[in-house]
């Protein structure tokens, strides 16, 4: 594909490496973290966070996934109802400190949905977030904890992270976005 | 691989977000969607009968069933899918399961609901359907599910309801939500979730059943081998309609019924329509009971693990055995279960049409 390689397969497994010691260290060990990942480039993600834990600390950290079709703000505006994707949250949530991992944040309005299908599963004891790429432009007051990399992007790209067991290939990309005009469309 | 506009972040801030909302342009799709799941689109406005409904859109249901299903299992068993919408429930016949069926759906998606049940309503002062349909719309209804002792009411009522409307059964015609949630049923109980070439019985009075003749095409779309049986007075038209097929899937109408049960892998039983019944068609129920009821005995020449089921409500001793009603084959109560998700799954995917200005 087209765009410009922002991340190689290497980078990205030396941001999630980076990332694991980094949650580690804010929760002061292991004990009551969990793992969740937004569908659909969060969940290979929190899985891939899961063993770097694994293989630092010998500790297991479970993982959920975490679809937010129906916590979305644009439910009642997009014309098509967006296909669901499933969520499982094999672990109680209540009074864990849960780690949020998306593989981009933009403007936050995923991960405000994200909180509150999360809510709905019990009470944790702190939520925070974890993302592969950080491109700014937020429109709601939320940020990252772990941040992979920060990549200053215009509205007028897109950023494509592709994960091996999704895409067959890891890699980030910044691409135009397409009918933006100017660069190339893939 | 899946462009980043996919996200609902992109959804906002796209440089055209007008043009992100006409259905003409598919800039806001699925989550992430994967490409060869966008291909199936939700494309209808209403559920007006299944028999238009494509193998690839029935997935579509079950899989949106699937996740729907979750919700059920969550402590709160209720996410703000559909806040704003108004679910109208318009019966002008009996039922219980599936009106609460449908309106704890609505209510799990967080729809407004509100009932209307026709003998209490000013459809008793004499009011007509159109009128009643443009009442209800006038009032702020969204969506309109609505179950009528007349064939074909509900296309009348989507010729001037400008939401969406499920047909919740109509006179002898369809029982679309019954339908697809027979099939979620089976599907989550068959081995590899496949109906390909699973022989299923569909037993007794198919003649004036709804349910029969939606889960005839349901059954046929996904590749069961499908056995209509009972006495012939209640199986006429359908010998005609076996031989021409639903859109050219063919299925098998007999009268014998040991022919019909043999190494089936489902049977369900159709429950036997005292009020439908006019003069002549039975001998008497004893007799029906004795020579097609659903027995212990009869349930023998079936596969040891053959699935009994019954869309409700049940004569016991006429066309299902007590203790087979009870029996651990049978999945009776997991259909009711299950209705609740079909029915958030078929709420869901038409409140998006409804925006689209999907076809009918």
């Amino acid at each position: 594909m087209s765009g410009r390689r922002i991340m190689t397969g290497d980078d990205i497994r030396r941001a999630v490496v980076r990332v694991s010691h980094e949650i580690v260290e804010k929760h002061a060990g292991t004990d009551g973290l969990a793992l969740v990942g937004i569908q659909r480039r969060g969940v290979p993600l929190a899985r891939r966070i899961a063993d770097a834990i694994r293989e630092n600390e010998g500790a297991e950290v479970p993982v959920g996934a975490l679809d937010i079709t129906f916590y979305r703000d644009d439910l009642s505006l997009v014309a098509q109802q967006p296909v669901v994707k499933g969520t499982a949250i094999p672990f109680d949530i209540n009074g864990r400190t849960v780690v949020l991992v998306d593989d981009v944040l933009y403007t936050g309005r995923t991960i405000r949905a994200a909180m509150d299908a999360l809510i709905d599963y019990g009470r944790p004891q702190a939520i925070r977030l974890a993302v592969l790429v950080d491109r700014g432009h937020r429109e709601l007051p939320i940020r990252a904890d772990h941040v992979g990399k920060n990549v200053p992007t215009s509205r007028e790209e897109v950023v494509h992270v592709m994960l091996d067991v999704i895409d067959g290939d890891d890699a980030v990309v910044i691409d135009r976005l397409p009918g933006a005009g100017g660069g190339s469309v893939q | 691989m899946t462009p980043e506009v996919d996200r609902p972040e992109a959804a906002s801030s796209g440089s055209t977000p007008a043009a992100s909302r006409t259905p003409a342009t598919p800039a806001v799709p699925a989550v992430d969607a994967p490409p060869e799941t966008q291909d199936l689109a939700w494309r209808h406005r209403h559920l007006l009968d299944v028999d238009d409904l494509t193998r690839g859109e029935l997935e579509t249901v079950m899989g949106t069933a699937d996740a729907m299903r979750e919700v059920l299992a969550r402590p709160i068993a209720k996410v703000p899918a559909l806040r704003g919408t108004n679910v109208t429930i318009l019966f002008y016949e009996a039922s219980t399961r599936t009106r609460v069926s449908f309106e704890a759906a609505a209510k799990n998606l967080s729809c407004d609901v509100t009932n209307i049940a026709a003998a209490s309503s000013s459809v008793s002062k004499g009011e007509s359907l159109v009128d009643t349909v443009r009442t209800v719309e006038a009032l702020g209804a969204h969506m309109l599910v609505m179950r009528h002792n007349v064939s074909g009411a509900p296309y009348l009522a989507s010729e001037v309801f400008g939401g969406a409307v499920l047909n919740g059964g109509d006179g002898w015609h369809a029982h679309p939500s019954q339908a697809l949630l027979d099939l979620f049923t089976l599907r989550s109980r068959l081995p590899g979730r496949s109906l390909e070439g699973r022989k299923i019985v569909i037993l007794g009075d198919a003649l004036h059943s709804r349910v029969a003749r939606s889960n005839i095409w349901t059954l046929t779309a996904m590749g069961a081998d499908l056995w209509i049986c009972g006495p012939s007075t209640l199986l006429r038209g359908f010998e005609g309609w076996a031989a021409r097929g639903a859109a050219g899937r063919r299925f098998t109408v007999t009268s014998d019924v040991d022919a019909a049960m043999r190494d089936a892998d489902v049977v369900m039983a159709l429950r036997i329509q005292k009020e439908r019944m006019a003069g002549g068609l039975l001998p008497s129920l004893r007799e029906y009971a004795a020579r097609y009821g659903l027995t212990k005995e009869r349930l023998r020449l079936a596969k040891p693990d053959c699935i009994v089921m019954h869309p409700g409500p049940m004569n016991e001793g006429v066309e299902i055995a007590a203790d087979v009603a009870v029996d651990p084959r049978s999945v009776i109560t997991a259909q009711v279960t299950n209705g609740v998700a079909v029915r958030m799954a078929l709420l869901y995917l038409l409140a998006g049409a409804r925006r689209a200005g999907g076809n009918a």
